[in-house]
């Protein structure tokens, strides 16, 4: 529904109180308002949707989740890889279809 | 582009895939709630790809398709006022009221322009004092505070003629409305990863626990995407019903704090009109009385009424995954993108637009 | 299915829309509801870019086309350049050799005279290098807020040479599609000027007179079925005509699609698909696929098709439907667009 994408923080300044970031996306730059992600830094990705940083995209944990799944990718699954999720509390599930 | 293309790799979604068809053992149907998820479903026709047991059923989360039509009529009486210049995204001009889209306003003299961002909308406010400028302000929790922030700004900045003619709606009442349906089929959800970036995770894993159903957080590209179909799988294939997080690079638990409390400076929840699904309770925003002046509904005595849907449209049945678009009458023949009877047939988003467009019977999808 | 009535749908029918002049279905709607019904003749009924006419022994090829963009500068030309280019392609790619253009202006009360020199200027710079003259023309001025600056109409006449029978109705099943070049520049270029589109790019329009590299292509020998210019509706369109005129299907790759960063980056964040992106400097040809080689070379040897490969092929299944192969093996359709492609946020 919501059309966000990644892009690089190249620059920071400030613009009518507000703090914009010039964004690379591939061969474009955008000024982005940084207002709701006032921790990120130059170099670093945010995720924009309609003009707004909404999050700053960890690069950490791309990294570990990409190497799980290229680790998956390499054993074709023959062997039971963890999922590269976060989970939280489990319960048993409503409906099971036989 | 970083964070884009490795994520549309062939071989990990291959990967991904065969991983899928190993675990699966019997049907399951499960439901990506966004239309962005949607698209790329279709787009990569990657429900071609997953196993027959895997039917993937399409959400309601396209904020055009689920704009009430009532708002649509009033943007379009607003604009065609001599005073007011309208100003929404390029998504909505096209939508149609029960009369007409904003195009054909801008047909008939009415000053309609096209918005990236909300901060656009300001930008054209302060360039026009002589105009009043309404923002047509549309979106679920992603597009919110941005949303949310040109009513902020505004204020801040003393702005006298802007004002915000605002349609948000939230996913998790619709989602239990659907759940707490006797009919409805899913047995899994996709939610949808920029929802929760904003949003957080916490009503998600309450959700799935109250319902005991499994909903993971998804990605929009297609190694996300079927990386949380195959976290799904996993989960209903051994009985759980958990929650997870498969799009962890943006989605953290408690969501993005800063754009929450600008949401919850600016608008309060309430009940909310979805265009195809009718009223469901306390759904939506709506803007707070302390930022009354930005509020066209308000500066302009605002009465929406909902105008009927046709009966041919099965359109709320597609939108809690009963029934697929092609299986309206009407789909592709009297309902099409360019003449829409229902709302998924609106927005290119929409489930019954997405299959317009891509996907249409009698064509050879073999090499 | 007389039942189904459907009061949402009013799609306005009484007032021209801008979806009309979009190059899409809504163009496409037009041309059959107003002008084919009023105009129609042999040679207007075949659709091609350019009407091929035989006057005693020689082929012409007449052309016409109107130039209203906004804003009239950007990046890569401006208006003028437009007007010949376009004019010049829609020649060439019928086979034809440019001859001659017409001129007309409509212009704004109040246009600055410097604006409309430049303009001019352009137009004879680019007409001359195309080695075309401009020898007839028109100018009207209009109040102030009845258009925007300047419009400019040219037509053009070209000569076709023996042996050249290019239509858009020739391609077969078999056949492949060559494109020269990137796609979306032109469209991107412009965008990035227009009101509310803040981001800024390098790139430039695309916006070339494309006759040299198709006197080229015809002179390699390949067995060239049509050539089309993706203007307006992109290469999407473009493909979409010559399916539904040759009762074809035309099944593209869409890992064989250039398109550089700047056009990529524009459209990942705007919603939009390149495909649907205007180009005023690039030609799609449809050839014999044991010609398609050749073609390419002959195409590579010029600078404007450096970028010449082969995108897809002519298929006798789903006639008249475009289909593109993702990189993952499944095929979609891709469609006529009723309008110009908007930028989306959802």
């Amino acid at each position: 529904m919501c059309l966000a994408i990644p892009g690089k923080v190249t620059k920071i300044v400030e613009e009518n109180g507000i703090r914009i970031g010039q964004v690379q996306f591939g061969g474009i730059m955008q000024p982005v308002s940084l207002d709701f992600t006032p921790d990120v830094v130059v170099g670093e990705y945010v995720l924009v949707h309609v003009g707004f940083a909404i999050s700053r995209v960890d690069a950490a944990e791309a990294e570990r989740v990409w190497s799980m799944l290229e680790e998956m990718e390499m054993l074709a699954g023959e062997l039971p890889v963890e999922l590269p999720v976060e989970t939280t509390r489990r319960v048993r599930p409503r409906r099971e279809r036989p | 582009m970083k964070y884009l293309d490795e994520y549309r790799d062939s071989n990990l979604v291959r990967a991904l895939l065969a991983r899928i068809e190993r675990t699966v053992t019997r049907p399951w149907v499960l439901m990506e709630i966004c239309g962005g998820q949607t698209h790329t479903i279709m787009r990569y026709g990657l429900h071609e790809l997953l196993p027959k047991q895997v039917e993937m059923v399409h959400g309601p989360g396209c904020p055009v398709c689920v704009t009430p039509a009532g708002i649509l009529d009033r943007a379009v009486e607003l604009a065609l006022r001599p005073e007011v210049t309208l100003v929404t995204y390029g998504d909505m001009l096209r939508v149609p009221g029960s009369q007409m889209d904003l195009f054909s306003a801008k047909a008939r003299g009415a000053d309609v322009r096209m918005v990236y961002s909300p901060l656009d909308a300001l930008r054209i406010a302060r360039a026009h004092p002589e105009r009043h400028v309404i923002f047509l302000a549309v979106g679920f929790e992603t597009t919110a505070p941005a949303n949310a922030m040109a009513v902020y700004q505004a204020e801040r900045e003393g702005l006298q003629n802007f004002s915000l003619l605002a349609s948000h709606v939230l996913v998790p009442p619709a989602i239990r409305a659907l759940l707490a349906s006797s009919a409805c089929r899913v047995q899994g959800f996709v939610a949808p990863g920029h929802v929760c970036t904003v949003a957080g995770c916490k009503e998600y894993e309450e959700m799935a626990c109250a319902y005991r159903v499994p909903i993971v957080v998804g990605g929009f590209e297609p190694v996300d995407l079927v990386q949380a179909i195959l976290v799904l799988v996993t989960m209903l294939e051994e009985g759980r019903a958990a929650f997870a997080n498969a799009y962890t690079r943006s989605v953290s638990y408690r969501g993005n704090v800063y754009a929450q409390n600008i949401v919850s400076e600016v608008f309060e929840v309430a009940d909310q009109t979805w265009r195809g699904m009718g009223e469901i309770a306390q759904s939506g925003l709506r803007i707070r009385e302390k930022y009354a002046q930005y509020d066209a509904s308000r500066l302009f005595d605002a009465k929406l009424v909902e105008p009927t849907v046709p009966a041919v449209c099965i359109n709320a049945e597609i939108m809690q995954g009963l029934r697929k678009p092609t299986d309206c009458m009407a789909f592709g023949t009297t309902c099409t993108p360019e003449n829409p009877i229902g709302a998924s047939m609106v927005s290119a988003e929409g489930a019954c637009s997405a299959y317009h467009r891509y996907r249409r019977q009698n064509v050879e999808t073999m090499p | 299915m007389s039942a189904i009535l459907c009061p949402l749908s009013h799609v306005e029918t009484e007032t021209v829309l801008m979806g009309h002049g979009s190059g899409g279905k809504l163009s496409a709607e037009l041309f059959r509801a107003v002008f084919q019904p009023a105009f129609g003749n042999p040679i207007l009924n075949q659709l091609g870019d350019q009407a091929l006419l035989e006057i005693g022994g020689t082929r012409l090829a007449f052309t016409t086309d109107s130039y209203v963009v906004k804003p009239l500068f950007f990046r890569g030309g401006n208006i003028g350049s437009l007007a010949v280019h376009g004019t010049i392609n829609d020649l060439a790619v019928g086979g034809a050799i440019p001859l001659f253009l017409s001129a007309a202006f409509i212009l704004e009360e109040g246009l600055p005279l410097a604006v409309l020199q430049r303009i001019v200027d352009t137009m004879q710079h680019c007409a001359a290098q195309a080695g075309v003259q401009i020898v007839t023309g028109d100018t009207k001025v209009v109040e102030k807020g009845s258009c925007d600056g300047v419009f400019i109409n040219t037509a053009g006449i070209g000569l076709v040479p023996k042996g050249v029978q290019l239509a858009p109705d020739q391609a077969r099943p078999g056949d492949v599609a060559v494109l020269s070049g990137s796609i979306g520049e032109h469209g991107i270029a412009i965008m990035a000027e227009r009101e509310g589109m803040s981001f800024e790019t390098e790139i430039a329009s695309d916006t070339a007179a494309l006759h040299s590299l198709s006197a080229q292509m015809l002179a390699s020998g390949a067995a060239i079925r049509c050539m089309r210019d993706p203007t307006r509706g992109g290469v999407a369109s473009t493909c979409n005509e010559i399916a539904q005129a040759s009762k074809v299907g035309i099944c593209i790759e869409e890992a064989s699609i250039p398109v550089r960063p700047e056009v990529k980056g524009a459209c990942e964040l705007l919603g939009l698909d390149p495909l649907y992106i205007a180009n005023e400097g690039r030609l799609i040809a449809i050839v014999a696929a044991e010609d398609a080689d050749q073609l390419v070379t002959s195409m590579h040897a010029n600078s404007l098709g450096v970028g010449a490969r082969v995108i897809g092929r002519v298929t006798a299944e789903n006639p008249g439907l475009v289909t593109l192969r993702t990189p993952l093996g499944t095929l979609r359709i891709v469609d006529l667009l009723a309008n110009d492609p908007l930028p989306r946020i959802c």
